[in-house]
């Protein structure tokens, strides 16, 4: 039979994806009326994804993310207000307003920040893996990539690095299909990511990243087996990116039809279907607790933009370097 | 006083830190029994074994970017790359990650990192093994950035570079083997100092790294004209320690900046101009700032032809008495 979460833990999953589906759903229509500096990349369509990893995890587990963050930070537990303010530049947002949609960090929350050159954050969750082993930590560090960063060499060193090294890494990758617009069928040499995993001596899974459960059960697999074996696991889901790579993406790369084909598959839809079905929750209590988070989201954003707080660029250039206080730690 | 080489001035300051502190961690290829490209570890895997010094594959990139997340969790990791030359690999994680992690966290996280590598000719290997790449790294805010010539100053740079909060490229020298007097006693020597190794009134020779040794001996054969040379080792280039410059400039009031990387694009541009901006220094000029540095096209593999390419102490004789003319 299939892995069912039980009620609690499924309802408050199912909170944490229409949490992520509408915090960017806000973001996009912050875009759209200019109210936003740069750019943003939304990760509509794999909202399984991210509330499976985390969640399923020790909250003391340590993720490096990518540009795509949003959702993961979210599942980390940070908050909406910190990361509306963060999208807006202000000071009071997770990196003071310096790093903007692509660099959520969370270092509070063992969320270390996302890398933006795609595919170099895997290194370095694999050394922080590499120190959470020596200090004897049961800890692990999840390493996310996309189907585009797996052509990265760097991906393919750490690899390596970890499997020898046996190191408690769990490298995640969200094969949404698409890089910015080159799909994966022509940039990608394998019918699955995770075959790869048997070339570097690394066990690995390839799942359905839109059945948020699926994704649930593997992660607790793969992180059961990183603890109990001392070694890296290599997980690829398998979802789709409905929003475009950033704002302003035609999507002249793929068909409608594919498109709707996807959305057939929403994992939110799905995994409210099978909520329905187990009677574990009604339409009118998903109405309603899709109604107040979008009321927190709307509240929230209103009152950070009727007080908006920015350093100065003196306090920014501060963190260029360590103060003489922290060369003092 | 002891007599060390410079090899041995780094292998004891690692030594000294990894006692010290058991999570100042070497990391690198070849670095157990082998002792690294140019022996500067060896023997010590003997002493500390596979929990201080972390053999890697043949991986550049990734060996840099395991040691920047080893460090944003409390490591103290030494990266041993074998060839300044390799440094384009490192680049991403060094100019991309490390630089910018303490800034990307608002000051949450700190990469304190070394990465040590070896630059320069005079050894044969030929274009890929031969270069100067410190200006790719010059300009990158949120490194630190050590370029030290003799025994004594690698030891005491070595050590603060390993208990600095931020990322320092430590480059060295290929003259491993130039040895020099150090002090028996614990000691540091902080970064963003320069050294003047030779005092002089007539001319400050500015430079660092190897050509330390060529301005010292160009230094020497200019009192046979009678000119007293200062010479400045800058031993730091990021931060740079513009006041040693200013200082010896407004005093001598002729400057000549030595370096081996190629002039074009060279990190001598940013000593001129430090100078050249600078009110007082400007007006003590006698003459222009003079540049000798390393020729403008690839290392040669020829041995008559390699030792062209640095600065010869000739050459910078020849720079220097053509400011006396001007």
């Amino acid at each position: 039979m299939a892995f069912e979460l039980d009620k609690d833990k499924a309802l408050s999953t199912l909170s944490l994806m229409l949490r992520i589906r509408l915090f960017e759903e806000k973001i996009e229509e912050m875009f759209s009326y200019h109210v936003m500096h740069g750019t943003t990349h939304l990760a509509i369509g794999q909202e399984a994804v991210h509330a499976g990893v985390s969640p399923a995890l020790d909250p003391m587990d340590w993720i490096v993310t990518t540009h795509r963050c949003h959702g993961h930070t979210l599942a980390k537990g940070s908050s909406i207000e910190e990361m509306f303010a963060e999208f807006l530049g202000y000071s009071n947002g997770l990196a003071y307003g310096l790093g903007g949609s692509m660099h959520l960090i969370d270092v509070d929350r063992h969320n270390a920040g996302s890398s933006a050159v795609v595919g170099s954050g895997v290194p370095i969750a694999t050394g922080m893996a590499l120190q959470l082993k020596r200090s004897g930590s049961k800890q692990l560090a999840v390493a996310f990539f996309g189907d585009g960063a797996s052509s990265r060499g760097a991906i393919h060193e750490s690899m390596n690095i970890a499997s020898v090294m046996r190191l408690p890494v769990l490298f995640l990758c969200e094969h949404n299909m698409y890089g910015m617009s080159a799909c994966a069928r022509d940039m990608v040499s394998t019918d699955s990511i995770a075959h790869r995993g048997a070339s570097y001596g690394i066990e690995s899974r390839m799942v359905d990243g839109n059945d948020v459960e699926a994704v649930f059960e593997s992660v607790t697999h793969a992180a059961d087996y990183i603890r109990e074996h001392g070694k890296p696991y290599l997980l690829e889901t398998r979802t789709y990116r409905f929003s475009g790579h950033s704002k302003n993406d035609k999507k002249l790369y793929r068909t409608h039809e594919e498109e709707q084909q996807w959305l057939q598959r929403d994992p939110i839809a799905l995994f409210e279907q099978r909520l329905i079905e187990r009677k574990q929750m009604s339409v009118i209590q998903m109405e309603s607790l899709r109604q107040s988070i979008k009321d927190e989201m709307d509240t929230t954003v209103e009152q950070l933009m009727n007080n908006p707080q920015e350093l100065t660029i003196e306090e920014a250039a501060g963190f260029t370097y360590a103060s003489k206080e922290d060369s003092a730690r | 006083m002891k007599k060390l080489s410079c090899r041995e001035a780094i292998r004891e300051a690692l030594a000294e830190e990894m006692l010290r502190d058991d999570n100042v961690v070497l990391i690198g290829e070849d670095l157990g029994c082998y002792g690294g490209c140019f022996q500067v570890t060896a023997g010590l895997f003997e002493t500390f074994g596979p929990k201080q010094i972390i053999e890697t594959p043949v991986s550049e990139e990734a060996i840099v970017g395991v040691s920047i997340g080893a460090a944003m969790m409390g490591m103290r990791p030494v990266v041993e790359i074998m060839y300044g030359d390799f440094s384009t690999l490192a680049a991403d994680p060094l100019i991309n990650h490390a630089a910018k992690m303490r800034f990307l966290s608002a000051g949450k996280l700190s990469v304190p990192l070394v990465y040590r590598t070896p630059m320069g000719s005079g050894t044969g290997a030929a274009a890929q093994h031969t270069q100067s790449l410190e200006s790719m790294f010059t300009n990158i805010p949120g490194l630190k950035i050590l370029y030290p010539s003799m025994p004594a100053d690698l030891k005491g740079l070595m050590k603060s570079a390993i208990r600095d909060q931020d990322p320092v490229l430590f480059f060295e020298h290929k003259l491993y083997g130039v040895e020099e007097m150090i002090p028996e006693e614990d000691y540091l020597i902080p970064i963003g100092k320069a050294d003047i190794k030779q005092k002089g009134n007539d001319v400050s020779i500015i430079t660092y790294g190897k050509t330390v040794f060529t301005a010292l001996e160009a230094a020497r054969l200019l009192e046979d004209d009678d000119i007293s040379a200062e010479v400045v080792d800058l031993r730091t280039l990021r931060p740079l320690d513009k006041d040693a410059i200013i200082a010896s400039v407004v005093k001598t009031g002729r400057a000549v900046v030595v370096h081996e990387a190629p002039l074009f694009g060279g990190f001598s541009g940013e000593i001129v101009a430090t100078i050249a901006e600078h009110p007082e220094a400007f007006r003590a000029l006698k003459a222009p700032v003079a540049r000798v540095c390393g020729l403008d096209m690839p290392t040669p593999f020829n041995k008559h032809l390699e030792l062209e390419l640095p600065p010869s102490h000739t050459r910078i004789i020849d720079a220097v008495l053509t400011l006396f003319r001007s």
